[in-house]
């Protein structure tokens, strides 16, 4: 009886399998909590798609890519640089080259 | 060009904190003129990037309409629905499959500009986190140092967004 509870405790279900992935798949979880996660999923399909649906959706955001500048924000960014450089080159100069 | 190399990660860590492009813009602009004005304290040990997301993250905080004090961990966010489990936490309403679909061309196209809105839907500190780890690509250490958040706080929020993320795919192609 003591022994069942005991497994019972120590064994990863589904509810607390989902809050490990992250952890697992940093390569933060201790070794034992590893093991465990890894021999729920060895038992449990959901679990194992579950994983796999979290890898692809990593690998999914990775390839969103920032829309385009739009025009009036390039030249901002222009203008900004410019600015930037000039500045610059105030400074280095000290005193400017008249 | 620096300017050029760092303006798309600059304008969509900003966009995290701010209501609009616009004020994204403005707050670029800001941490670029910071930047020139603290190149003498920039400290070599972090990297250049680093160390301007860092700047960008502390003018847009200051300009951004919500203030946001550090994460309560405490606040409990499950990464699924707690319905979708039986009383002994086995699976009840099991993930849709949806991986099948992503070798579809035009179905991955949908799934990105999902995954896009999603994003953009994410609470703030899941977003800052998950954007510069999962889009920009950074380590978990370098956005520590951006966000100036522990390594704890860090996973908790990036588990907590790309969990969101997951069930924004699973709610939208699973099962199809």
């Amino acid at each position: 009886m003591s022994l069942r509870i005991r497994l019972r405790r120590r064994d990863v279900v589904c509810r607390q399998a989902v809050e490990l992935v992250t952890g697992y798949l940093e390569g933060t979880l201790g070794r034992a909590d590893r093991r465990r996660f890894e021999s729920h999923l060895a038992g449990c399909p959901h679990c194992t798609e579950y994983l796999a649906q979290m890898r692809a959706t990593i690998h999914l955001t990775g390839r969103i890519t920032p829309e385009d500048l739009t025009p009036a924000m390039r030249q901002d960014f222009i203008a900004l640089y410019r600015r930037w450089h000039a500045e610059r080159g105030d400074q280095s100069g000290s005193g400017g080259s008249a | 060009m620096l300017v050029q190399r760092y303006r798309e990660s600059m304008l969509k860590l900003a966009a995290c904190y701010v209501p609009n492009q616009a004020v994204a813009e403005e707050v670029v602009q800001d941490t670029w003129l910071g930047v020139l004005r603290g190149l003498d304290s920039f400290e070599e040990r972090s990297s250049m990037r680093t160390w301007l997301l860092r700047i960008l993250v502390n003018r847009a905080r200051t300009a951004g309409a919500r203030e946001r004090r550090s994460v309560a961990i405490g606040d409990w966010e499950p990464a699924v629905d707690q319905r979708r489990f039986d009383a002994t936490g086995h699976w009840a309403d099991p993930p849709e499959p949806w991986l099948e679909q992503v070798h579809d061309r035009l179905t991955a196209e949908k799934m990105a500009d999902r995954l896009r809105l999603a994003v953009a839907a994410l609470p703030a500190r899941q977003r800052e986190v998950v954007t510069l780890r999962d889009i920009e690509g950074l380590s978990s250490e370098e956005v520590c140092q951006v966000l100036a958040i522990t390594d704890a706080n860090q996973r908790v929020l990036l588990h907590r967004g790309r969990s969101r993320l997951r069930q924004a795919l699973e709610s939208e192609f699973g099962g199809g």
